[in-house]
């Protein structure tokens, strides 16, 4: 329209929202790239397995109780449940860690026998023993927040490791090497 | 196939966008001379709705018949689910909500394609071109990200049903809700790039402009309404706004738009405010994607969080830096070549809606930096967040002298005004507000500053709203007028409501035995049972209340704390009895060892008002894009007849639409 009347003192506020949402993308970057405290840690981590005991979810199995974690192996203990869709997607991998000499106890949280079966013959059955745990008594006391989890449980019944959601290919390597620095004591 | 079918139909609408852009750029480039590809645009724009709503019904349906061997059905949805869940399931989680998200975008882009004649065709080539290079990004992100047709290898028995907390019918139609109003403002972001790219930075601009600002932020004002009822409800704290990352992510946004929507009236009608509407048509939608990005990469810890996923916070990160910065480095290159527009003095309405935009802008930033707070601090290795300690009281700082500014400016004349000639007419509203402040300092000394400015302004603010209809026909008075009137009076309830939740709410937490009596404010409230009961796919047990207002007629509540099996979860669900001066609240908990429950008791007067405000605002809103609609309708008209008369061409009167 009419000839553009620039103000010399104006012409660097023009530029400063860019440079506002350069500042905004940097820290942003910034946050993304430290993923690892975004998870809900369970505060448990390096104390003893609470006591519990449970029934077996599977007559294939039996059930299981803190004593078990007592014994001097290193186990995993896997939050799982048939109703959920992720730990199907884990199933092969606990399989695979299975098969590298890791016993597996299972703790199937609000669950019933005829599923628990229905899933094991479907995905396979990695585990060691099954517990049922019809009211997350394992689950909370050991502060777990979701289904599934896998913890790492030295010879001596202490937490050693908590990995959330399901195991994938790329968490394999990770679960073992955190069962062998769990063979030393702390 | 339904799937496979859905998954082709996005495929070619991404395409026509691909086209879109193609054809419009070269017509940019190339100038007037190439119109044959510029004719491709406005068709290729107007597929892409039907196409992607086609694809979003497809997606719809595979959910209603809970089909098992789609992943996303799988893991979203369950069999036993009520009907009305699975269809909300559709869009409850990441991939459907984004489709969601691009349907309401291609949507708009075909209805902006189809009735935006006004503005110069190059501004309109370049708009398109503007919305096709942000759809493809949407697509992309669909397309390689979010797929949401991918079928699983087998399917599984049973579905993994739908977070709990999320099953709710409010909440079920509460996405959508926002995702129009920011969608809307990516459509208000490409006007404004097209303007830029062809200086056309005008009264034009802003009118074409302004319905798609006002739409969507009536959306806005409807989703942040809805979504604080129900986080009150709901989440079973009593509070109404908990300042969490989600909430805020809605709320920039709409503070954008607020500003955005009162500098583009000023730049229709008084062609002012030229760089600043193009800087806020950006702002508005970075805010949308800035908020999208925030709650989809799960760099922050909220009550809200789902589908929390670092790739894909990657990847709208990306598309952020590309539309964003994109656009800010074509506003540093463009804008200095762009005339600010006419003066005005400082006594007129455009200084009142500047010193508003600014004050909206203040919050704007206040409330984003309290929300990346942590992330700044998390940079430097310790977490903190901030909570309405900061939000509160550095809010109203901005805030107040706002809503005295909304009281007075309205009632101001364009250009250049005195105090003098509308010092009269507020003297009612300020006698009030400072009786309103003496009275309450009076009669409840305890009351915070806050609360105090708040319920004093809001009494102010209320009256004042109303005086510009003082000596008006009110049959004649222009639906915009009206729409302004109503959604400052409607921010006026609200403030009024929020002013007395937290001036005058009082509070029990109790453990009862069953028979016991509670007294909370002028309530006493009887335990008179708890039940266990159940429902389709939860179990609860429920308390019997008898609450008598006043020991006046009793009634009765039933709160429930509900365990929810797939997946196992326990929410609160609490019961309200609302009365014309405020709301009973009441939350059963967790039974003690002793036979005790657990009550939380609230009574909230006047709270029912900060919602009810809230819809009063989006009806002003309303009102006045029903009366900008039917203003360009009317004018259209006339300008067609005109048009006619001149050329005798008898052709015109075929179309009923306001297509030209």
């Amino acid at each position: 329209m009419s000839a553009p009347d620039k103000k010399p003192g104006k012409r660097w506020a023009i530029w400063l929202p860019l440079v506002l949402f350069g500042g905004f993308f940097v820290l942003v970057m910034n946050g993304l790239m430290r993923p690892a405290d975004r998870d809900i840690e369970s505060a448990m981590v390096g104390k003893t397995l609470p006591e519990f005991t449970l029934v077996a979810g599977s007559p294939e199995r039996p059930g299981i109780a803190t004593e078990d974690f007592r014994k001097g192996d290193v186990r995993l203990l896997n939050i799982f449940a048939s109703w959920c869709v992720p730990c199907a997607a884990e199933a092969p991998q606990l399989d695979q860690i299975a098969r590298a000499g890791v016993p597996i106890d299972g703790v199937a949280i609000r669950d019933r026998e005829q599923d628990i079966a229905r899933f094991l013959a479907r995905y396979g059955n990695p585990f060691a023993t099954i517990g049922k745990d019809d009211i997350s008594e394992v689950q909370l006391g050991i502060g777990s927040s979701g289904v599934p989890e896998t913890f790492v449980i030295d010879g001596t019944g202490t937490i050693r490791y908590q990995h959330i959601g399901p195991i994938m290919e790329r968490d394999v390597q990770t679960i073992l090497a955190e069962v062998k620095k769990a063979e030393a004591p702390l | 196939m339904i799937a496979e079918a859905g998954l082709a139909l996005l495929w070619f609408a991404a395409a026509l966008a691909l086209l879109q852009l193609f054809a419009s750029v070269m017509t940019l480039v190339a100038g007037q001379s190439e119109a044959e590809l510029g004719d491709v645009v406005r068709p290729a724009a107007i597929m892409q709705g039907p196409l992607v709503a086609l694809s979003f019904l497809m997606l719809m349906w595979l959910f209603i018949r809970t089909d098992l061997s789609v992943l996303l059905v799988a893991s979203n949805s369950h069999s036993a689910k009520p009907f009305i869940f699975k269809l909300a399931g559709t869009w409850g989680n990441h991939e459907g909500s984004m489709l969601l998200w691009v349907t309401v975008m291609a949507l708009s882009g075909s209805l902006v394609a189809l009735v935006e004649r006004r503005l110069p065709e190059r501004t309109m080539i370049a708009t398109l071109a503007a919305q096709a290079f942000v759809s493809l990004g949407f697509y992309a992100f669909l397309l390689f990200s979010s797929n949401p047709f991918e079928r699983l290898p087998t399917p599984v028995p049973e579905g993994n049903g739908l977070n709990p907390l999320l099953q709710d019918i409010g909440l079920a139609f509460h996405p959508p809700t926002l995702y129009i109003g920011y969608v809307g403002l990516s459509v208000a972001f490409s006007f404004a790039v097209g303007a830029l790219l062809t200086r056309e930075v005008g009264p034009a601009f802003a009118r074409a402009m302004r319905p798609w600002v006002l739409g969507s932020w009536i959306f806005l004002t409807i989703g942040i309404t809805a979504g604080s009822y129900w986080a009150y409800y709901e989440l079973g704290w009593g509070g109404w706004w908990f300042w969490d990352p989600v909430e805020n992510a809605s709320l920039m946004p709409w503070l954008a738009a607020t500003a955005l929507l009162h500098s583009a009236s000023v730049l229709a009608s008084r062609d002012a405010l030229r760089t600043w509407t193009i800087m806020l048509g950006v702002v508005a939608f970075s805010m949308s994607m800035v908020g999208t990005f925030l709650v989809r990469s799960g760099i922050l810890t909220s009550v809200h969080a789902f589908a929390v996923d670092p790739e894909r916070g990657s990847f709208i990160l990306a598309l952020l830096a590309i539309y964003i910065g994109g656009a800010l480095a074509l506003f540093g290159a463009r804008a200095s070549t762009v005339n600010e527009g006419k003066q005005f003095s400082l006594v007129s309405r455009e200084a009142g809606l500047v010193f508003n935009n600014v004050a909206l802008s203040a919050i704007l930033g206040i409330v984003l930096l309290g929300t990346l707070y942590p992330l700044l601090t998390e940079a430097f290795d310790t977490k903190v967040s901030v909570g309405p300690p900061y939000f509160n009281p550095v809010g109203a700082f901005f805030a107040i002298p706002m809503i005295v500014v909304m009281a007075v400016g309205p009632l101001l004349r364009w250009r250049r005004d005195s105090f003098d000639r509308i010092a009269k007419a507020l003297i009612l509203p300020a006698v009030l507000t400072v009786g309103v402040i003496v009275g309450a300092v009076v009669l409840a000394p305890g009351i915070g500053i806050l609360p105090l400015l708040g319920l004093a302004l809001s009494i102010g603010l209320g009256i004042a709203s109303l005086l510009p209809l003082l000596g008006r026909n009110l049959l004649r008075t222009p639906l915009a007028t009206w729409g302004m009137v109503v959604g400052h009076f409607g921010l006026a309830v609200a403030l009024f409501g929020m002013a007395s939740e937290s001036a005058f709410s009082t509070e029990k937490l109790v453990a009862a035995e069953i028979g016991d009596t509670v007294e909370v404010g002028p309530w006493s409230i009887e335990l008179a049972g708890i039940e266990p009961v159940a429902g389709p796919n939860w179990t609860a047990i429920e308390a019997n209340m008898i609450a008598r207002y006043k020991g006046g007629h009793p009634v009765s509540l039933h709160p429930q704390s509900r365990n929810f099996t797939q997946p196992p979860m326990t929410t609160s669900e609490s019961a309200l009895s609302t009365r014309w001066n405020g709301q009973l609240y009441a939350v059963v908990g967790e039974e003690g060892g002793d036979g005790r429950w657990q009550l939380r008791l609230w009574w909230k007067p006047f709270v029912p008002l900060i919602w009810f405000g809230g819809l009063i605002v989006a009806l002003g809103g309303a009102l006045a894009l029903l009366g900008r609609v039917l203003g360009d309708i009317r004018k259209a008209h006339q300008v067609r007849r005109i048009a006619e008369r001149r050329e005798d061409n008898p052709l015109g009167d075929a179309m009923p639409e306001p297509a030209e």
